[in-house]
C-alpha cells in the first residue's frame, strides 16, 4: 500500500510553512504528524488536507546540553502545541529569550513558520521542522470574540 | 505452559570509563550468572542478550555471538534484542516464553553497554536515537528533553507549583544516592543533598544534573531455567511469574494521555494479570527511574499512587525499605547507573535477590519481601513488566 502523505512530502510542505495533516473519511480524525492509518481508528482511507498551524502550548523545555553538532544551536527551546485541529505537534518556540520562558507560556496562542535541520552524519538528509511564535493579537482577537 | 524461574546472575560494577571492552563485561557477568547458577556454560541452550549501542561505542555489532563464544557456549543460537533502554528486559521476557513453551530448559540472559566510551555529545546524540528522527530530533529532541516536557505538563495537568514538584523530584534522586551508597555495583556511592540537587547545573528546564540518570558501562546476566531444573539446582527459585510489554508512538502522538503513558497501563496490567496479583501485593519494585520525574510518573501508572501524588511518597519516606512500596532499593537507574543494554536485566537480578533476601549484608534487604515488580522504560515508545515470585 502507498503512502497518502509521506515524510519527504510533509517536510516539502513545511518548506513552505504549509502544514498538511491527514483527515480520517472513517471517523474525522486529523493525525499530524502523518502516519500511515488513521491514528484513531487505523483505517486507511484518508485524505490530505492543509492545517490552519494555530495551537495552543502544552508544555515545552528549554535544552541547554545539545547533541553532538548541535551545540550552537543551545540553549533552545522545544515545545509541544496542540493545533486547532486536534493532534499534538512539536517544534521550536522563536521570538522569545530562553531564559525569560518559563510556566507561564502554557496556553499561550501561537503561530506557525518552519526552519530546516540540515541533517547530520546519523540522518537520511535535511529535515524541516515547525517552529512556533506567540501571537498576542491572536490571542487578543480570539479574547474579544 | 511451564513456570520459569531464575536460578542466579551475574553483575558487574557500573560506572564510568570501565578497563574493560563491552564484550569483557558481558562475559565477567555471564560467567557469574553461570556459576552462581552451579551449571556449566555448556548446559546453556541459547543466548538472549541486550546491547543497544555497541556499534556507537566500539565498533562492535552482534556481540551476543562472540559473547557465547568467549564463555564456550558455542553453536548455541544467540540472539540479540534492542528496545532503548527496556532492551534488557524484553530480552528476558522473550527468553523466558522459550523456557515456558518447553524447547529450552536452560537460557542464558545478558546484556551490556559501554556508553561512556562515546563521551557525552555522542552519547546524548545515540540516545536522541531513541525519539523520531523525522519528527521530534529536528527540533533538538533529547531524552533529557522528553521528561523535561513531561515534568511541566505534569506540573501544568496536577496543578502542581513547579517549586514543589521540583523539590519532590530531587527527594527521588536523593533516595536514590541513599541506597546507591549500599550498593556495592553502583556508579555513585555518595549520599546528595537537597540544597545539591537544586543548585546543580541546569540541562534541560526543569531537569538540572542531578534530575539525570549518568550514561554507564557495566554489564548483567540472569540465568532462566524450567520449573523443574531450578529445584535440582537451588533451594530458593525464583519465578517469572507474569510478564507485560506494550509499545507506542513519539511523545506527541500521546497527547490524549500524557503525562500519563498508556503503554505502562497496559504492559504492568498484563503482568499483573498473569501473575494474579495487584500493586497491594506488590513488596519491592525496581522501576525505570531513567529522570526523578519519571519515578513519579512510573508509580502512578503501576498502581502505587492516585495520579498527581505520587511525589508525596518519596517526600515521607513511603518509597523506602520499611516503606509502603520500597522502590529502587538498588539506588535505581540514578545512582547504581544505567547501562542500557543491562539496565532490564540488572534489575530483574536486583529483584531476585530480594525476594532470596540476599541483600540483609548490604543492608538493603526488603524483609520478607515475597512478589517483586520489574518496570522498564524505552525510549518514548516500549514498556515492559515482569512480576517475580517465590513461593
Ligand atoms: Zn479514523
Amino acid at each position: 500500500m502507498k503512502y497518502k502523505l509521506n515524510f519527504y512530502t510533509y517536510s516539502n510542505a513545511l518548506k513552505k510553512n504549509q502544514l498538511l495533516g491527514l483527515k480520517c473519511r472513517s471517523c474525522g480524525t486529523i493525525t499530524c504528524p502523518p502516519i500511515m492509518v488513521c491514528r484513531k481508528c487505523a483505517d486507511s482511507d484518508q485524505e490530505v488536507v492543509q492545517l490552519t498551524g494555530k495551537g495552543t502550548i502544552e508544555t515545552f523545555t528549554t535544552t541547554f546540553v545539545a547533541p553532538m553538532g548541535r551545540e550552537v544551536e543551545a540553549p533552545y527551546t522545544i515545545v509541544m502545541v496542540a493545533l486547532d485541529e486536534g493532534p499534538w505537534i512539536s517544534g521550536n518556540l522563536i521570538d522569545i529569550d530562553p531564559a525569560r520562558v518559563d510556566m507561564t507560556i502554557i496556553g499561550s496562542r501561537v503561530t506557525f513558520g518552519h526552519k530546516i535541520f540540515p541533517g547530520d552524519s546519523y540522518s537520511s538528509g535535511q529535515a524541516a521542522r515547525p517552529l512556533f511564535s506567540i501571537n498576542h493579537s491572536l490571542q487578543l482577537m480570539e479574547n474579544n470574540i | 505452559m511451564r513456570r520459569v524461574s531464575v536460578i542466579g546472575g551475574g553483575h558487574t560494577r557500573f560506572m564510568a570509563n570501565s578497563p574493560n571492552t563491552g564484550l569483557e563485561l558481558l562475559a565477567e557477568a555471564s560467567m557469574e550468572a553461570v556459576i552462581n547458577s552451579k551449571i556449566s556454560p555448556r548446559d546453556i541452550q541459547a543466548v538472549y542478550c541486550g546491547n543497544v549501542l555497541g556499534d556507537f561505542s566500539e565498533g562492535q555489532g552482534m556481540i551476543q555471538s562472540y559473547l557465547a563464544n568467549e564463555i564456550g557456549c558455542n553453536y548455541v543460537p544467540a540472539t540479540k534484542f534492542e528496545g532503548a533502554c527496556a532492551t534488557g528486559t524484553i530480552a528476558v521476557r522473550d527468553a523466558a516464553m522459550w523456557v515456558a513453551s518447553g524447547v529450552y530448559d536452560i537460557v542464558l540472559v545478558c546484556g551490556v553497554e559501554k556508553a561512556t566510551a562515546m563521551g557525552t555529545p555522542l552519547a546524548t546524540r545515540t540516545f536522541a536515537m531513541f525519539g523520531d528522527s523525522r519528527f521530534e530530533y529536528p527540533a533538538g529532541f533529547t531524552f533529557p528533553a522528553v521528561f523535561a516536557m513531561l515534568a511541566h505538563l505534569y506540573a501544568s495537568r496536577y496543578h502542581i507549583p513547579l517549586e514543589k514538584l521540583k523539590e519532590q523530584m530531587a527527594y527521588v534522586s536523593i533516595q536514590s544516592h541513599y541506597y546507591g551508597v549500599k550498593n556495592p555495583n553502583a556508579q555513585f556511592q555518595k549520599e546528595i543533598t537537597l540544597e545539591k540537587v537544586l543548585g546543580g547545573p541546569m540541562v534541560t528546564t526543569p531537569l538540572q544534573l542531578l534530575d539525570c540518570c549518568p550514561f554507564s558501562d557495566g554489564a548483567a546476566a540472569v540465568i532462566l531455567a524450567s520449573e523443574e531444573v531450578a529445584k535440582k539446582l537451588t533451594d530458593k527459585p525464583v519465578y517469572i511469574a507474569g510478564s507485560g510489554q506494550a509499545s507506542s508512538g513519539h511523545l506527541a502522538s500521546q497527547y490524549q494521555y500524557l503525562p500519563r503513558i498508556q503503554a505502562r497501563e497496559i504492559s504492568v496490567k498484563q503482568a499483573y494479570g498473569m501473575a494474579g496479583v495487584g500493586p497491594k501485593d506488590i513488596d519491592v519494585c525496581e522501576l525505570h527511574d531513567c529522570f526523578s520525574i519519571a519515578s513519579i510518573i512510573a508509580v502512578e501508572s503501576l498502581g502505587f499512587a492516585d495520579f498527581g501524588t505520587a511525589g508525596k511518597l518519596w517526600e515521607k519516606g513511603e518509597t523506602k525499605i520499611n516503606g509502603k512500596i520500597p522502590i529502587n532499593i538498588s539506588g535505581g537507574l540514578k545512582a547504581k547507573g544505567h547501562p542500557i543494554g543491562a539496565t532490564g536485566i540488572s534489575q530483574v537480578y536486583e529483584i531476585t535477590r530480594q525476594l532470596r533476601g540476599e541483600l540483609v549484608d548490604q543492608g538493603r534487604q526488603v524483609e520478607g519481601a515475597k512478589t517483586g515488580l520489574v518496570d522498564t522504560l524505552g525510549g518514548d515508545g516500549i514498556v515492559a513488566n515482569l512480576v517475580l515470585k517465590r513461593d
